[in-house]
């Protein structure tokens, strides 16, 4: 099979890998019953043979062993890991694929990526390569990290550039949690904007989370259940939010529901390149026609259903109002408006029991209300993936590539230049070895750079329509 | 004869897939309508066409398959093998893990020459298999990256392999509003590279099929298998053996030697469009009488008038008077939406064939007037009625058919072209500006020919 590794960085990182391992397995588990390793099982995890005690060799068919997950672990502190390593998960990993430290970054980029990069390099190369072996193909890595501390933002973005280095061919697709106005770390302006460069110039596909979004989410939800509004009760799996099933039986933590929503949200952008459906959509085509220049590359995600009731039947209403929620703010894993914005292109990802005419019929039906870019008026990409996620019947997962993004960027590059004026915190990172402070003016240069791709674009809305002459031939 | 069909992509495999299907299940039919004799004969010119049969075995299909990854195959082959009447040969597939990730460029220039011997070596033992080789029948989508971009090289690899023989390329032609963002660049590259290597483009538009799954054949819920059934009663009712000599004593031998003879004289125009009477759910037929007069006025309606189906037909389109015809090829007074033809192809199948009248489609006025009317429209007919449809007619059309969406496509293509949008993604493997220009120059001269018909 087409292989997926992933490279959880940091403490959010490592949280949500957490959460995305286990949910994956859940996943495997409802649709794989007989405990047979298949193609679509191998795509996350290889099968070891450890019945001669500790690691055999990969066994690619038959029965299920053991599993192990196609990651690296990697952090700076050791908490978080050690937490997994010890908690149910912990047979999914193996000690070769962890890279610790204890000191941690301080909530500094340059650490990160200067000092543990540099540190770490060959370390991270030589598990990079080992986990490259296991495979006779990669589709892709998956990063997992967050912008606005240490680790996450810098070593996170050290491995990214690593990837490009060793393995050009292959897609990087990094999941990055920015951090919200609130943010408890100071220097998080700075952090996010340093490792913005890095994924504008590394990455093939950024998909952007805020906090906010996810927590309105867990709330939303909250809120649903417990006004006992609905009648008839709520499929428990089915919570985008939700651990059950898992084998995490303990009381989940407070972040475990957010984090559940963005490891739903990588399963569903993976679920047509692992299981058979209509019309296939690989991660690479993901890639392919959401980014229409390289540098635009931000990705606008939003997932529905967020649960599902107990009754089976589904009218077709009901999946109508699918298609509309994802058009809807409350439903999207970043804070923006899309449809006050302009639409470069969209992906719409669904799986179930869904067909090509209910596709077109909300396509159709929405399309009005949206505002596609002149060249690319028609600039839907779809999928169709007969294996639903657990507990739904359907589901569908939105990308839009859609200039909204800019305001959320424009606000990071504010709360960097208030602190950059001041010059505040810039001692911390300036006296690590390779940071200097064209570091940071050439990041906030290449932000306002992609800020002004932005405007451009916007600038070509409600504007008159202007057709290209076409090729005349001589008769 | 024998045809080798090579099925490419998700879309190529998914129909071909249907079309072994239809045909199977035609001839197994009880509904022949005919003598025994001539079951029998349809029965051996079928198999002998697609079909090659090992001792105690079902049918294989002869077929290759191909697809830049692995999860269609594998399903087309183990569903196909669960249906007992027919199968695949186990060994005459070709799969990778990675697909083409939408893109032409990967496609062409980068999957078709890793893997042109292994591919070709599959066609040739298919080809070994016949007696007597007929040509090739490839089916592919346009939209996508392995069936356009592989599509096109392995076409090309096949004219190169096989110089004398027939190479007939199935499009799928896709749904105006995206099912892939750089269809219409995949669609520009795929139409002009095939124009130098294929024989005839005979073309499926998903638009178009969709709205005779909901308007003709009853179909709330549209699923894609939906679409791919009906196109794979299109083509069986094109492919299945017919009588293509008036009075002749056996089932044609040749059925694309036949096609390419008659539909395509001249190599700027390769474009084949396909219309089917009547069309509508199976239990519907029972309930259904037909007559040949009724269908054949039907049919040369929605050839003059450009009607996809047989429902809303514009009956007000007429082919221009006889004495206001300028015997010139550049005749410019035809009337509006009026469709001009080069030359058709009308097959009719079940009971009373023989004696149906089919003057009304040689009227020169339907046609250009570059060509002698008498070599511009032919007739295959066969008693043997077609997947239970006691009466039925197929129209292959050399036409202005598919002018509106190439000129479509073309626009389309053309506008993004302009903003340079996702040109990027090609020139990464080998596509450049350049190759884009020439592909928009050979299509803008492919339309210009068919307007000025």
């Amino acid at each position: 099979t087409c292989v997926f590794p992933l490279f959880a960085v940091g403490q959010c990182g490592n949280q949500v890998g957490c959460r995305f391992w286990d949910l994956a397995l859940r996943e495997h588990a409802a649709v794989n019953k007989k405990g047979i390793y298949d193609e679509a099982l191998s795509s996350f995890f290889r099968n070891v043979d450890t019945r001669s005690g500790g690691d055999g060799p990969d066994i690619y068919k038959g029965k299920i062993c053991s599993l192990k997950a196609r990651a690296l672990l990697i952090d700076m502190e050791e908490g978080v890991v050690n937490e997994i390593l010890q908690g149910p998960l912990r047979d999914v990993f193996d000690s070769k694929q962890l890279i610790t430290d204890v000191s941690g970054s301080g909530n500094n980029w340059a650490v990160g990526h200067k000092l543990y990069g540099c540190q770490y390099r060959a370390s991270i190369v030589e598990k990079l390569r080992k986990a490259a072996e296991h495979c006779d193909c990669l589709q892709c890595f998956f990063i997992i990290h967050s912008m606005g501390g240490g680790t996450g933002s810098g070593l996170g973005t050290f491995v990214l550039s690593l990837l490009e280095e060793e393995f050009p061919e292959v897609y990087r697709f990094v999941t990055s949690v920015y951090p919200s106005g609130e943010d408890d770390v100071i220097t998080s302006p700075y952090n996010s904007i340093l490792a913005m460069k890095e994924l504008t110039e590394h990455a093939d596909c950024v998909l952007p989370i805020e906090n906010e979004s996810l927590l309105d989410i867990v709330n939303k939800i909250h809120q649903m259940i417990n006004s006992g509004k609905l009648g008839s009760t709520v499929k428990q799996k089915s919570l985008v939010t939700s651990s059950a099933g898992g084998a995490k039986a303990v009381q989940e933590k407070p972040f475990d529901a957010m984090n559940n929503i963005v490891a739903n949200l990588l399963l569903n952008l993976t679920s047509s390149a692992r299981f058979e459906g209509s019309l296939n959509m690989d991660l690479n085509e993901i890639s392919m026609n959401l980014v229409p220049f390289p540098r635009l590359h931000y990705l606008v995600s939003s997932l529905t259903p967020l649960y599902t009731l107990a009754d089976v039947n589904v009218p077709s209403r009901r999946l109508d109002q699918m298609f509309s929620d994802a058009f809807s703010r409350d439903h999207q894993l970043i804070q923006a408006d899309p449809k006050h914005s302009l639409y470069l292109a969209c992906a719409l990802l669904v799986r179930g029991n869904v067909q090509v005419s209910d596709l077109r019929r909300n396509i159709e039906r929405l399309k009005p209300s949206l505002q596609f870019v002149s060249w690319n008026q028609e600039g839907w990409k779809t999928g169709l993936c007969s294996v639903p996620p657990v507990g739904h019947s359907h589901s569908l997962l939105a990308l839009a590539n859609n200039t909204c993004v800019k305001p959320t960027f424009m606000e990071l590059k504010d709360r960097f230049m208030k602190l950059y004026k001041k010059k505040a915190h810039l001692h911390h990172y300036l006296h690590i070895e390779g940071m200097e402070q064209s570091c940071f003016s050439e990041a906030v240069a290449s932000l306002s750079d992609l800020i002004e791709e932005y405007n451009e674009l916007d600038a070509t809305r409600g504007g008159p329509r202007t057709y290209p002459s076409r090729l005349k031939i001589a008769v | 004869m024998s045809i080798v069909t090579v099925q490419l992509g998700q879309c190529g495999n998914q129909i071909g897939h249907e079309v072994f299907n239809a045909v199977c299940s035609d001839v197994h039919g009880t509904h022949g309508l005919c003598s025994k004799k001539e079951n029998e004969s349809y029965h051996d010119a079928c198999k002998e066409r697609f079909f090659y049969q090992e001792e105690s075995e079902v049918p294989v299909a002869r077929a290759v398959l191909v697809d830049m990854e692995p999860k269609v195959i594998s399903q087309t082959l183990s569903v196909a093998a669960r249906s007992g009447c027919w199968k695949y040969d186990d060994r005459s597939h070709f799969s990778q893990k990675q697909g083409s990730g939408n893109n032409w460029a990967n496609g062409y220039s980068v999957h078709g020459p890793r893997h042109k011997e292994a591919i070709m070596n599959l066609v040739q033992k298919e080809a070994e298999k016949c007696d007597r080789l007929g040509g090739f029948f490839t089916i592919m989508s346009m939209a996508g990256g392995t069936g356009s971009g592989l599509g096109a090289f392995v076409t090309q690899c096949l004219r190169d392999a096989f110089p004398t023989s027939f190479i007939l390329n199935h499009i799928i032609w896709p749904y105006g509003t995206g099912e892939v963002i750089v269809q219409n660049y995949n669609s520009v590259l795929t139409l002009s590279h095939l124009y130098q290597s294929s024989d005839a483009l005979l073309v499926h538009e998903n638009d178009v099929i969709h709205k005779i799954c909901a308007q003709l054949m009853n179909i709330k819920q549209i699923s894609f298998r939906d679409v791919n059934q009906v196109i794979a009663h299109q083509l069986g009712s094109v492919f299945q053996p017919t009588y293509t000599v008036e009075g002749g004593s056996h089932y044609s031998r040749n059925p694309l030697g036949d096609l390419m003879e008659t539909l395509v004289p001249h190599p700027e125009f390769k474009m084949l469009g396909l219309r089917n009477i009547p069309q509508m759910p199976e239990n519907f037929l029972a309930y259904s009488t037909f007559s040949w007069p009724g269908l054949i006025k039907h049919l040369r309606q929605m050839l003059i008038a450009n009607a996809k189906m047989e429902e809303g037909i514009d009956w007000q389109v007429r082919p221009p008077q006889p004495g206001s015809c300028i015997p010139s090829s550049r005749s410019t007074n035809k009337p509006l939406h009026f469709n001009t033809s080069i030359a058709n192809l009308v097959i009719l199948r079940g009971k009373e064939s023989h004696s149906v009248d089919l003057g009304s489609f040689r009227d020169p006025s339907l046609y250009t007037s570059w060509l002698n009317p008498q070599d511009a429209f032919s007739a295959w007919r066969t008693p043997r009625a077609f997947n239970k449809y006691e009466k039925s007619a197929a129209l292959v059309s050399n036409s202005q058919f598919l002018l509106k969406p190439l000129d479509s496509v073309v626009g389309k293509a053309w506008n993004m072209f302009a903003s340079k949008a996702y040109i990027h993604q090609y020139t990464k493997f080998g596509i450049e500006e350049e190759d884009f220009l020439d592909s928009f120059t050979a299509l803008e001269q492919v339309i210009s020919s068919y307007s000025i018909l």
